[in-house]
């Protein structure tokens, strides 16, 4: 077993530990929190396979920026811990199961029906994807277009928030 | 004498054979190391901050323990280990205790990718020994930026997992002000990183060789990150997270023993790691412009790397002292004015800075100076 | 450098809509200054538009189009915006909500339906279309104060989003069966057959459809719609009825043009079954309405159903009916909406059909246009409407969907019905109020002066659009 097979044990492991947390602590924060060690999980599992600049950005932007905004929220609006919902069998539980399910069979469908040599080929090819200078030369060059116009959506999304949260109305 | 340079060279060379289990001892070791100097440059600066302040107080400062006073923060630590570690009836005990945890983990932990000085040749085959413990990630910089952003989660956790409001404010200044002012820090070395065309530390630095450094291509690029690591350290002038007069002592009001002392430990943990990555950045890292020429020091002797080391630290320390220099001189923001010079000051000047730069780049690169 | 002229209006259009904020931001009075910026703004965008209907091409690295419908859609939308810019000064004014940002959101939005117009990619599509949205989103709550306003941008907001989620869900399956976004590498992949999962293809289709016919409100998807279109400022509906719907489906084109080749059009009887649906159910829905805004959301929700018989077709003429329906419908429903909205009083007041009778004798041209309209929409002969129907009807039964068309033509017939009532109840009914005046229109009368003449043109000379449209898709 080589180091990369090892690390992606105990970070799958740890990954999914810490997602069963998030959903079953019923204090928000615990939650929130545990989802942030659920995004370091991920982001090591990035780096098994090359990629340090997703890695590092998983980080950056999901548990460092995004995270703290929901720890930030939680905290403002003080909420406290969430209680014990008595649904025993519900309709929604039930559509959960079958949509999760559905999720499982399509990735096993997936991973059952593709080749290995397709896999590895694609791996050889993901070797210089997660590296920064690639994925600038393709921001840049490729999908230049996209990355321009995705700003103007962030502006007017940006705007919007400003409009409808201002306080005083002039 | 030989024979102990040999058995060093000996011991390197085992540890820099690329192997699992030495890459494991080694990075052990190296983080090992990295704290414990940390720990001490961290108590010094305890005993700087309050010699320094005394001294522009005309004060005296700790004078008693030890010469001028220089095991007081022994002393303090001593005290703090033996004081009793109260936490609030109500607070959530699990957080509480992780708090300070996360805060020194990640000043500690930003280290890794910093470079204090280059590699040294070891055994017959010259194999690079590098010093710092992650030596060659290619996004380093943008790892000290994710590791800062998560940084912020030490203090809101501790405002919040207190149960007390004035903690409470406290953390919530604390991560409203850490992340206004980490976007202007992200926006202002990204002309330093225009400049050097990569995110990693080692580029980064050899791209201000022999004295180009970066403060003097991006003095604005240097001064915005500068007072944005004011902010990120909560330090005056922006130390509104633990304001005394408003918020009795802010997130860390419902702290005791070594608990605040980690907070404490933190703070000053925090700015020796702000001030490494400043030097870095922009002041040309271990890149001392005099060693090669006319000390005639080659890359990866022991000697070169003395004087790597040396210049480093020199840089480090002048920026830690201009740290409490500033602490010292400067009144408290009001928080308003914090958040007016954040987002309507410094992000704009970064922004700007970034077009200049890529500007003037260009320029130069029609010209074919560049 | 070359891309940038090739696609001057859609950059021209990006640029402006952000430089019109600045705009805003240092104008020292709300209003005018801004107001006359995004005016000439799209009226440049209008100009620069002129050149790139006489090229076909990409630009961009392949992830735009240019030229062909893309320019006609570019030149739809300008006008939709100027339209529904001169429109809204008034009513904003009048509403006590004169605030800059009105003006860049529009715009914002314009930019955002251009986008997805000149798309040749999955991504630029989706990118477009959630630009328009969230302008969208905002602008239906922008009267901050009224509750209703509110409500509806919480609605469309958090629906919207569920159906964003629908379409990203959808790309992601398209891109793991073809393994591109482009469309026609896409195209390329179908004919050959070479696909990864070809499953994967049908579901993601599927999932595109149900984020689309969200976006454009069809059934089963359009019950957001009359909240939002009521709720939302009149001018706004207006927009986001017109431009927003035709822009929507305008998305539709390339997605079918490129994973569903003639040869195995299977997809064709879902569409067909959606379009009829939704033809049946708007226009129901739409006859027991009392409030007119609810009206002509249902009404919309059923030209929805129109328009999808084109992609039903999916043949030039289906298309070329498309593209003269959108137009046609644009301009009739916007004018129906900007004259709801001067007769509208503050606090959404006078907004039952019921405040409509005698509007013939209190202000009779504006019950004069309204009956123009109200004409084009139900489709009577000499309008713009009905040959826009006729075109989509001529193309529906050439692909074999008789059955379509009769359902289509039922549901007009019943269309009618409330489409006519409206026009009885100005013209035949007494007011109980014969106080009230009735508010001028001032620049919205430029709207309505402009919407009329296009009505009026598109139903006399429809050859010339119907020409211009049909070459496009040879």
């Amino acid at each position: 077993m080589s180091l990369q097979v090892i690390m992606f044990m105990i970070l799958g492991v740890g990954a999914i530990v810490t997602a069963l947390g998030t959903i079953t602590r019923r204090n928000p924060v615990a939650s929130a929190m545990n989802l942030v060690a659920h995004f370091f999980m991920l982001s090591g599992l990035y780096l098994t396979l090359q990629a340090q600049f997703v890695a590092v950005v998983q980080v950056l932007v999901y548990a460092g920026a995004i995270m703290v905004l929901v720890v930030f929220v939680i905290m403002l609006l003080n909420v406290g811990k969430e209680e014990a919902h008595h649904e025993s069998f519900t309709i929604r539980k039930v559509l959960g199961l079958v949509f999760a399910g559905a999720i499982v069979v399509q990735m096993l469908a997936i991973y059952l029906g593709s080749s290995p040599s397709a896999m590895s080929q694609l791996s050889s090819k993901s070797l210089t994807l997660g590296a920064t200078e690639s994925i600038g030369t393709v921001l840049f060059n490729q999908y230049l277009f996209p990355f321009e116009v995705i700003s103007l959506l962030l502006l007017s999304a940006l705007i919007g928030a400003v409009i409808l949260a201002k306080r005083k109305v002039d | 004498m030989d024979s102990i340079a040999q058995t060093i060279d000996a011991v390197l060379y085992w540890l820099a054979q690329p192997n699992i289990l030495n890459i494991l001892v080694l990075s052990v070791a190296k983080g090992g190391l990295v704290l414990n100097i940390i720990l001490v440059i961290a108590a010094f600066l305890v005993w700087l901050e309050r010699k320094v302040s005394a001294w522009m107080q005309y004060r005296d400062g700790p004078n008693r323990v030890g010469p001028f006073g220089l095991l007081q923060p022994l002393a303090d630590v001593l005290k703090l280990y033996t004081k009793e570690d109260i936490s609030p009836k109500n607070a959530d005990k699990f957080f509480h205790r992780l708090a300070p945890v996360i805060s020194i983990a990640i000043a500690i932990s930003i280290l890794c990718v910093v470079i204090p000085a280059t590699y040294i040749y070891v055994g017959p085959e010259k194999l690079k020994f590098y010093f710092s413990v992650a030596p060659n990630v290619n996004v380093g910089m943008l790892v000290i930026l994710a590791l800062t952003s998560i940084g912020v989660f030490g203090v809101t956790l501790a405002g919040w997992s207190s149960n007390n409001k004035y903690s409470l404010m406290g953390g919530l200044r604390s991560s409203a002000q850490m992340i206004s002012y980490e976007l202007s820090m992200g926006l202002a070395l990204i002309g330093v990183l225009m400049i050097a065309g990569s995110l990693d530390m080692n580029n980064i630095i050899t791209s201000q060789a022999n004295g180009k450094w970066n403060i003097f291509f991006q003095p604005l690029g240097f001064i915005i990150f500068l007072v944005a690591s004011f902010a990120e350290t909560n330090r005056a002038p922006f130390d509104l997270p633990e304001a005394e007069p408003e918020l009795v002592g802010g997130y860390h009001t419902e702290y005791s023993g070594m608990k605040f002392g980690l907070f404490y430990l933190a703070e000053y943990a925090n700015m020796a790691t702000s001030s490494a990555v400043l030097t870095t950045l922009f002041l040309g890292g271990y890149d001392a412009p005099f060693a090669k020429e006319l000390l005639g020091l080659q890359d990866g002797t022991l000697l070169m790397v003395l004087v790597q080391f040396g210049t480093f630290f020199a840089k480090v320390f002048a920026l830690l002292f201009f740290f409490i220099w500033v602490r010292w001189t400067l009144p408290r923001f009001r928080y308003d004015q914090l958040m007016n010079l954040g987002w309507k000051v410094m992000l704009p000047l970064s922004l700007a800075n970034i077009l200049v730069t890529g500007g003037v780049m260009l320029l130069l690169k029609q010209f074919g100076i560049l | 450098m070359n891309d940038f002229i090739l696609a001057a209006p859609l950059v021209a259009m990006s640029f402006l809509s952000v430089i019109c904020i600045v705009v805003d931001a240092l104008s020292p009075k709300p209003g005018k200054i801004p107001f006359m910026f995004a005016g000439f703004s799209l009226l440049g965008a209008l100009l620069l538009t002129i050149p790139t209907f006489w090229y076909h091409g990409t630009a961009f690295q392949n992830m735009i189009t240019v030229g062909g419908y893309s320019a006609f859609f570019d030149v739809l939308f300008l006008i939709g915006g100027l339209l529904t810019l001169f429109a809204g000064r008034p009513y904003i004014a009048r509403e006590h909500f004169d605030h800059d940002e009105f003006y860049s959101l529009i715009m914002f939005s314009v930019a955002g339906m251009m986008v997805i117009g000149h798309s040749n990619n999955l991504l630029i599509s989706f990118i477009g279309i959630e630009i328009m949205s969230v302008s969208f989103y905002v602008l239906s709550g922008y009267l901050r104060k009224s509750i209703r306003s509110i409500e509806s941008a919480l609605k469309y907001f958090l629906l919207g989003s569920f159906a964003t989620g629908f379409l990203v869900f959808g790309i992601a399956l398209l891109y793991g069966a073809t393994g591109t976004l482009e469309f026609p590498a896409m195209h390329a992949a179908v004919v050959a057959d070479k696909l990864n999962f070809p499953n994967l293809l049908t579901v993601g289709i599927a999932l595109v459809l149900i984020g689309l016919s969200f976006k454009a409100a069809a059934f089963p998807f359009h019950q957001w719609a009359p909240d939002v279109y009521e709720g939302a400022p009149t001018v706004v509906t207006a927009f986001m009825s017109t431009a927003g719907k035709a822009a929507s489906l305008s998305a539709l084109i390339p997605v079918i043009a490129a994973v569903v080749p003639q040869t195995n059009w299977k997809v064709g009887m879902v569409l067909a079954v959606i379009s009829a649906a939704t033809m049946l159910v708007g226009n129901i829905s739409a006859v027991v309405q009392s409030n007119i805004k609810r009206m002509l959301a249902y009404s919309s929700v059923a030209h929805a159903g129109y328009l999808m018989m084109g992609f039903v077709a999916n043949n030039p003429n289906g298309m070329t009916g498309v593209l003269f329906y959108s137009a046609a419908y644009l301009f009739m429903q916007i004018g129906a909406f900007v004259i709801v909205s001067l007769i509208e009083k503050e606090n959404d007041g006078n907004l039952q059909l019921a405040d409509y009778a005698g509007l013939s004798k209190r202000n009779p041209v504006l019950a004069a246009l309204m009956a123009l309209f109200m004409f084009s929409l139900a489709g009577i002969p000499p309008m713009a409407g009905f040959f826009g129907k006729y075109y989509l009807f001529i193309a529906a039964v050439e692909a074999g969907y008789t059955w379509l068309t009769i359902v289509a033509v039922i549901s007009s017939m019943i269309s009618v019905y409330f489409y006519i009532g409206l026009v009885v109840t100005m013209y035949f009914k007494d007011s109980t109020d014969t106080t009230e005046q009735d508010s001028k229109p001032g620049l919205a009368g430029v709207t309505l002066a402009i919407s009329c003449a296009f009505v009026i043109i598109l139903g006399l000379f429809p050859q010339l659009i119907e020409k211009l449209a049909h070459s496009f898709f040879m």
